[in-house]
């Protein structure tokens, strides 16, 4: 038994895939927090759409992925925040207009003009074969850069996510914090794709930040309980991957949502009220200005 | 009054988000000892005109000037604050200070934290999360937020909607006391006998200011008519304008 459970370990593909898996638990955990908090929670889903297009299009001239896709995944990102923020359409709207315009042109070029990275296939659903070590440092890199900016911006970050309008009038330069999260969103989605997919990558960034709203009603802690069990959800479903064949990212999700029903049937019902208006953080909405 | 004794002036100031202004040719000094509330209908302008005040809002027309380095705070209306946010009334207020770089507080920013929120009775509630606060602690905890920017000018949201009567009155008796410690207070309201009456001096408005002056020159049968858009009785009560609950009389609230 512990032979057969220690087997995949023998693997360095595996050793680099489940690294990458709980970095990128990791990582999703933290930055789910902001974004769940903000009620940007299809943003992940949208985001990791409209990167598909950049990766598309980044093989097709010849630009390197982080490159081509990070740049086409901030614009995106950006141009969503700018649209949300000024009201004249819904978050949900403006995710949706900009990321599947995005994704369908990916679509488009890949099957125009064929692709040089990961296949179809691995891109949606993510794959242990397709990590390189090169995914690995640049998730570590990621991972790093991402633990900086909220520590050294956490006070910022956590003023113009619960209140923008008034952290603005507070001295917090709120449109420079917006977008530094939104740069690191895109990152952490675009380093997390390989193993987890295009189409999972969002409920790694949802699902450990809502079950660890349910554990507790401090900021801090639940910081630190979403990164924990993004990572441990990396752990446990790169390990159900590689012994039941099946894609990496669908079981890190499955595994996530295994985590949150057992924390909902112990918690029970009264703690996932504490979530029914994780995104209305609009203590200062009737300050904010709607589009002219 | 000179730029130097106001600290916020708006002069002839017409804004709005589409065609029709919702505020026009609104002139208003907030001076450095002012304690003001502005009434009017829902729909008045009230909150476009504190946006104004705050320089979240840019007018269309006119200007709004401040004097170089004021500090302002801005409590919010409790109804608009998403109460299942994950804080403690300790971190809510410690938000303040957001210019120290690392998140953990220094002992300095502890203490300080601690003696506002003594300072407004909520002392022992800092580990509480803020959803467990009565409304009258929520807005205490605003005003400590407030005030730990050691502001010359606080603005208020509807501050006593959804508090009752004695977080009402004691709320009133709270900033008549910051206010006489030198903190400049602008607030709305709905509330003419709770609030309104209490006040030193008021500001009616609907679209543009229809009157300012004590609550005698502002709650009076003619400027109420002209505000509300409905005839509305007052009666003086030890001296003191008293505005008639008349069901269905505009879109105002009274109590007593």
């Amino acid at each position: 038994m512990t032979a057969a459970l220690l087997d995949p370990f023998s693997y360095a593909f595996f050793v680099k895939g489940i690294s990458v898996a709980i970095l990128a638990g990791w990582l999703c955990g933290l930055i789910g927090v902001y974004i769940t908090l903000r009620g940007m929670s299809y943003i992940g889903h949208g985001l990791s759409h409209a990167i598909f297009g950049g990766f598309a299009a980044s093989s097709l001239i010849n630009v390197n992925y982080y490159l081509g896709a990070g740049v086409w995944g901030l614009a995106s990102a950006l141009a969503i925040n700018k649209v949300t923020r000024t009201r004249r359409i819904g978050a949900d709207a403006a995710i949706g207009v900009i990321t599947t315009s995005s994704f369908a042109l990916g679509v488009a070029l890949l099957t125009r003009y064929g692709n040089k990275g990961p296949t179809f296939d691995a891109a949606l659903f993510g794959s242990i074969i397709g990590v390189s070590a090169a995914d690995v440092w640049a998730l570590a890199g990621v991972t790093a850069f991402t633990a900086a900016v909220i520590l050294l911006n956490y006070r910022a970050l956590l003023f113009a996510t619960f209140a923008p309008e008034v952290a603005d009038v507070s001295g917090v330069r709120v449109a420079r914090t917006d977008a530094l999260l939104m740069l690191v969103l895109s990152l952490a989605i675009l380093a997390s794709l390989t193993v987890i997919g295009v189409t999972l990558v969002a409920a790694t960034l949802v699902i450990p930040a809502v079950v660890a709203r349910m554990l507790t009603d401090r900021f801090s802690r639940m910081l630190w309980l979403s990164s924990l069990i993004g990572a441990a959800c990396g752990f446990v479903g790169m390990n159900l991957s590689y012994h039941l064949d099946v894609p990496s990212g669908t079981m890190i999700v499955l595994t996530g949502a295994a985590v949150f029903t057992v924390v909902l049937s112990v918690t029970g019902g009264r703690r996932l009220a504490r979530t029914s208006r994780l995104g209305a953080s609009n203590e200062s909405a009737t300050l904010v200005a709607p589009a002219r | 009054m000179t730029i130097a004794e106001h600290l916020v002036r708006i002069e002839k100031a017409t804004f709005g988000y589409d065609a029709s202004p919702v505020l026009e040719d609104v002139t208003l000094t907030v001076g450095s000892r002012d304690f003001i509330g502005v009434v009017g209908p829902s729909g008045s302008g009230k909150t476009s005109l504190l946006r104004l005040l705050l320089g979240t809002a840019t007018p269309q027309r006119g200007t709004v000037s401040r004097r170089p380095d004021v500090a302002v705070a801005y409590v919010p209306q409790l109804e608009t604050v998403n109460w299942n946010f994950p804080i403690t009334v300790f971190e809510c207020v410690l938000m303040a200070r957001s210019g120290r770089i690392l998140p953990w507080p220094t002992r300095t920013e502890r203490a300080d934290v601690s003696r506002v929120l003594d300072r407004l009775g909520i002392g022992a509630l800092a580990g509480r999360h803020i959803r467990e606060l009565s409304g009258g602690q929520q807005q205490r905890m605003f005003i400590a937020r407030g005030l730990l920017r050691r502001p010359q000018l606080l603005l208020m949201d509807e501050p006593t909607t959804g508090v009752d009567f004695t977080s009402r009155h004691e709320m009133l008796h709270l900033l008549g006391e910051l206010n006489a410690e030198g903190v400049a207070i602008l607030l709305t309201t709905h509330d003419l006998n709770g609030v309104a009456a209490h006040l030193p001096r008021l500001v009616a408005l609907h679209r543009t200011v229809i009157a300012v002056g004590t609550p005698r020159d502002v709650i009076n049968g003619p400027v109420l008519e002209r505000t509300f858009g409905a005839p509305m009785q007052v009666l003086e009560h030890l001296g003191m304008p008293v505005v008639l609950d008349r069901h269905g009389a505009g879109d105002h609230r009274t109590s007593a």
